[in-house]
């Protein structure tokens, strides 16, 4: 053995005293009012309640305790991994023992059970888990555990509640009745009635947008990859675009150019006399915002995809006589087509989970995002009903999900070795090249012109209608003013604001941690299950977030875990939602990096512990900046998960926004998204100065590299 | 004195297939010890097992004397140069030598101290502050020795070191490898698949096969009494002929082979029939008619190789044809000419099995 290598029981005395501070100092109960708020007696920790306040069961917390203690002074890994793991069910069946009400969890709880967690990976690591390492086995049991209760038991909770009447009783035919209901599947439309089930709805959107998404992304890809575009920053805004806009300002500006007193609308009435309409609000409108938000993530996907076909290919081809255009039709084609299948899966995905835009423009036109979030928040107040509509919902994603990885999994063809590969790619055949360009130029137009509506559209009076320029938006939301007691916050956008930049840079470290630790034990370790725990982790990207924010309100509304109405769960919200993003870049940084790097840091003597922070994680430098980057710009611009979890306290930037649009203050919501555009845009460029990696701004390229191209 | 490595009866199965199959060795203090085999022999996993990046399913590990089956790689007492050298990349040189006093505890100037004198030991002195990326791939394997060696490990281990080094370098740096080992009396296991490298360097050699070990000892013994047709294959690509034995008295054996007979130690093989190994340049060709005690044949293919000829000869009443090397380069033979073969006894042998 090595000079000073002790069987290290430092760690275990630390989580032991970590587990004695939970019980005896702090608040056993009481989570939802913060740590400091709890009201008395519940904010008691669990030992004075035992004593004092009459819940003499809280002692039976000291027994798994004193166990461990004993377990690890006399060193008993099988004692200490059977203590830990009581001492973490034993609160859980606690919580949740029927007839048996008690208030909320509380911090104390929350450490008893993270202490016991890790007490029981040291004694499982002890008797030679995960290669002897605590380190290992106690990331991957807080890994599998957070997503369990943070992911796995809220969408529990919609399936428990789908099927549930009112009085909280199983219900099957209930269920099948509320799950076949009309208003989901019915067809009356094609029988010429007023209109289909919001099933319907959403599959024919998403299948539109699917498909028009990934020609428009293709043209992109094909301009970007195959011929000389003279302006290729251009193609990089676009790229960029979408990550920092959040999804319904396109449905907004869209409404401001095409609406019915928009300005295209007032031009095309003045000058050709063409009445004004109603037609943006609907599919037509909702399919073209979404193509304007969802093309430039076909376009990244594609452009990976033909990235990785091998020039040689095509100039085998040529060498074979065949002309260009057959080599595009026979060779380049069928390369891409599970390239141009996965574009297809990511924006039909996307198409079904927006919730923003359906809000925005959408008009009657009722897809299930929208349905699910008027069935909680309507007069209606139907959780029961947003249940059932969640779960059509997530069995739409899922499927595609599935598709996207079982069927297109085994499907890709990179032809692009690791060696390599000379030849210059094929020029594209001319009447292609006049075709791309015949679709991207307009559409380019189109972005610029739908952005700039959003950058100057909050600085006049009324867009379209009255264009003297004023800043009297830009006061109303963000005025500084000097009262009696100095100066202070006076616009109503302030609060939201304040809060989404405090909630994305609390949500951004954690995310950002969690997925790369996730991302190393998956690429790094191998431990029973780590097939389904990467396919879970994986799939919870597919979970819609408007399924996520009925789920979480259904978990989290009652004790034992009740967080709804605090910033913590906004932070939950995100870091789960966003985690997948951390996992990928991870996972793709991981796939690069010799494994034989790991080892050898292993046989120099360093633990794994010290091996991530000094060798792996500097690494991957590059992907921790992408996923920080990420979890900050998801965080500030996601609405659909977090309209469900904000309250008059804490009210979040995109919440607020579309608060403003659906009443038609679009000078506010306007002048508020260009503001939120600005500090996203400023975060990156302070992110990529700091780090130094230009690509940075550049959506999943990583993913949408072939190699993990389930995306 | 207690052996610095002890396998016994290790096995590491992966799923159903066993990598490693109830394998016993060990390596003695101060021994260079090369563990070769084909790919897929498990002489890598072995080798894993030893560092503790695998752990084994049966069996027990020992490292001087010690029970290590279950201690994780990070605590064992054992250093390793990697087949890629698995230097850091975005430390440099002598941070990647550092690396591992520093993670035992050492403070950071002894530490650097330390590293420095092991980078000049192995002539690097001046390349402290430089990259892994700016090295040769011949420094970046020194640095990755010196990294491996200034723990001072019980057990130093190679992974296939010289496979990414062209192949004038790896002649000299097999030889520093083997002088810095005998130096520094340094325990050494190696893994190679390269025979004539394992021959070269080693003080024992242990041949595996499909997860075993088929033979252990000496590259002497390995080369000149092969346990196996499959080492008489591997090591040194002799011919197997089929052949008649009949014992004398003593240890010899008259061994006919069509009309030649050799007398060899006939190896505790019985009367009747048996393989006879002969090398490739224990068959001696001659153009013309066979005389007595002669193989006849034709040879099919001559091949020019600069230091010697590479026929392929088909012998009368043997099936195949087999191998011969011929330093008389001046007058070869002709593709379709008639030979006479004599085997030299020096370089044939009976393999057992």
């Amino acid at each position: 053995m090595r000079k000073g290598a002790g069987r290290p029981r430092l760690g275990a005395w630390l989580w032991l005293l970590a587990g004695a501070v939970s019980v005896l100092v702090l608040p056993w109960y009481g989570l939802g009012r913060g740590l400091l708020q709890a009201s008395w007696p519940e904010a008691m920790p669990a030992v004075l309640q035992a004593a004092a306040g009459g819940r003499a069961w809280l002692l039976l917390l000291l027994l798994p305790l004193l166990a461990a203690a004993w377990a690890v002074a006399r060193r008993q890994p099988r004692l200490l991994a059977a203590a830990g793991i009581a001492g973490v069910v034993w609160p859980v069946l606690q919580g949740f023992w029927p007839g048996a009400p008690q208030p909320a969890l509380g911090w104390g709880a929350l450490l008893y059970v993270l202490a016991l967690l890790m007490l029981a990976a040291y004694g499982l690591a002890w008797q030679g888990w995960c290669r002897g390492e605590p380190f290992l086995v106690g990331a991957i049991a807080l890994v599998c555990g957070s997503i369990l209760v943070f992911v796995g038991y809220p969408v529990a909770c919609v399936l428990v509640s789908a099927f549930q009447d009112d009085a909280g009783r199983l219900d099957l035919a209930l269920f099948l009745g509320k799950l076949a209901d009309r208003s989901i599947w019915g067809l009356d439309c094609l029988a010429g009635g007023r209109s289909c089930g919001v099933a319907w709805n959403s599959l024919a959107q998403a299948s539109l947008v699917g498909v028009l998404s990934t020609v428009l992304g293709l043209a992109f890809a094909l301009i970007a990859a195959r011929t000389r575009f003279p302006f290729p920053r251009l193609l990089r805004v676009l790229s960029v675009l979408p990550v920092i806009t959040p999804p319904f300002v396109i449905g907004l500006s869209l409404i401001l150019l095409f609406g019915r007193s928009g300005m295209v609308s007032n031009l095309l009435r003045d000058l050709f006399d063409v009445p004004r309409t109603r037609w943006l609000y609907g599919m037509p409108g909702l399919t073209i915002a979404q193509l304007l938000a969802f093309t430039p993530i076909s376009y990244l996907v594609l452009l990976g995809v033909l990235q990785g076909v091998s020039p040689s290919m095509e100039e085998a081809s040529q060498t074979l006589r065949a002309s260009r255009w057959r080599t595009f039709r026979y060779v380049t084609l069928p390369l891409i087509r599970p390239g141009l299948a996965n574009a297809f899966l990511i924006a039909f995905i996307e198409s079904l989970a927006d919730f923003g835009n359906p809000m925005v423009i959408g008009g009657n036109f009722r897809v299930l995002s929208t349905s699910i979030y008027f069935a909680v928040v309507g007069a209606a107040h139907d959780q029961g009903a947003a249940a059932v509509l969640a779960i059509v919902l997530l069995g739409f994603t899922l499927s595609a999900f599935l598709l996207q990885r079982l069927w297109l999994g085994r499907r890709s063809y990179v032809t692009l070795g690791g060696k390599g590969d000379g030849g210059i790619p094929l020029p594209l055949p001319r009447a292609l090249h006049v075709a791309c360009l015949a679709v991207v130029l307009p559409w380019s137009l189109l972005t610029a012109v739908a952005y700039a509506i959003i950058m100057v559209g909050g600085f006049v009076q009324a867009i379209g209608t009255d264009n003297t320029p004023t800043l009297q938006h830009l006061l109303t939301a963000f005025s500084i003013q000097h009262g009696v007691q100095g100066w202070f916050l006076a616009g109503s956008g302030w609060s939201s604001l304040l809060t989404t930049l405090q909630v994305a840079l609390l949500a951004m470290p954690v995310t950002a941690g969690l997925g790369i630790l996730t991302a190393y034990l998956l690429n790094r370790q191998s431990f029973a299950g780590r097939g389904a725990f990467e396919f879970l982790t994986m799939m919870s990207f597919a979970i819609p977030g408007t399924v996520i924010g009925v789920s979480y309100i259904l978990a989290f509304n009652v004790p034992p875990l009740e967080l709804t109405g605090t910033a913590t769960i906004l932070v939950i919200a995100f870091v789960f939602r966003n985690m997948p993003v951390g996992i990928r870049a991870g996972l793709a940084s991981l796939s690069q990096v010799d494994r034989s790097l790991d080892e050898a840091s292993l046989t120099l003597g360093a633990r794994p512990a010290r091996t991530l922070r000094q060798v792996i994680l500097p690494i991957l430098r590059p992907a921790v900046a992408t996923s920080m980057v990420y979890a900050f710009v998801r965080a500030i611009t996601s609405v659909s998960a977090v309209i469900f979890l904000v309250s008059g306290e804490h009210n979040l930037a995109t919440v607020y926004i579309v608060g403003r649009a659906e009443f038609g203050e679009y000078g506010i919501a306007i002048v508020y998204s260009a503001v939120l555009i600005a500090i996203l845009v400023a975060a990156l460029l302070a992110i990529q100065a700091a780090v130094g990696e230009r690509r940075i701004g550049r959506r999943s390229l990583a993913a949408a590299a072939p190699r993990t191209a389930a995306a | 004195m207690m052996p610095a490595v002890e396998f016994q009866a290790v096995s590491k199965h992966y799923g159903a297939v066993a990598a490693v199959d109830r394998v016993s060795f060990t390596v003695e203090r101060g021994t260079l010890v090369t563990l070769l085999g084909p790919s897929g022999c498990g002489k890598t996993s072995t080798l894993r097992l030893v560092a503790g990046l695998e752990q084994p399913s049966a069996g027990r590990i020992l490292i001087g004397g010690q029970d290590v089956t279950h201690l994780s790689a990070a605590r064992r007492d054992v250093s390793m140069v990697f087949q890629s050298y698995a230097l850091f990349p975005h430390m440099s040189v002598l941070e990647n030598v550092c690396y591992g006093l520093r993670a035992g505890g050492l403070g950071r100037a002894a530490a650097e101290a330390q590293a420095a004198a092991k980078l000049a030991a192995v002539g690097l002195a001046g390349y402290e502050r430089r990259l892994p990326s700016e090295l040769s791939g011949g420094q970046q394997q020194r640095v990755a020795v010196a990294r491996a060696i200034v723990l001072e490990p019980q057990v130093l281990l190679f992974d296939e070191p010289l496979s990414n080094l062209d192949a004038k370098l790896r002649r000299r740096v097999r030889s520093d490898i083997r002088a810095l080992q005998q130096g520094l009396g340094l325990t050494v296991v190696y893994v190679t698949h390269d025979q004539e490298e394992a021959l070269a360097v080693s003080d024992r050699v242990i041949v595996m096969q499909g997860g075993g070990i088929v033979q252990d000892g000496t590259p002497r013994d390995l080369y000149e009494r092969p346990d196996s047709r499959f080492i008489a294959d591997f090591i040194g690509d002799a011919n197997l002929l089929p052949v008649t034995v009949r014992r004398e008295n003593g240890p010899s054996a008259l061994v006919t082979i069509g009309p030649a007979v050799l007398c060899l130690p006939h190896r505790g093989l019985p009367d009747g029939a048996a393989e006879l190994a002969v090398r490739p340049d224990a068959i001696r060709l001659r153009a013309g008619p066979p005389e007595p005690g002669e193989l006849p044949g034709r040879v099919r293919k001559a091949a020019y190789l600069g230091s010697h000829m590479e026929y392929e000869v088909a012998l009368d009443g043997l099936p195949g044809e087999v191998l011969v090397e011929d330093p008389v380069t001046s007058e070869p033979l002709a593709e379709g000419a008639d030979v006479a073969a004599v085997l030299d006894p020096a370089g044939a042998v009976l393999v057992p099995g």
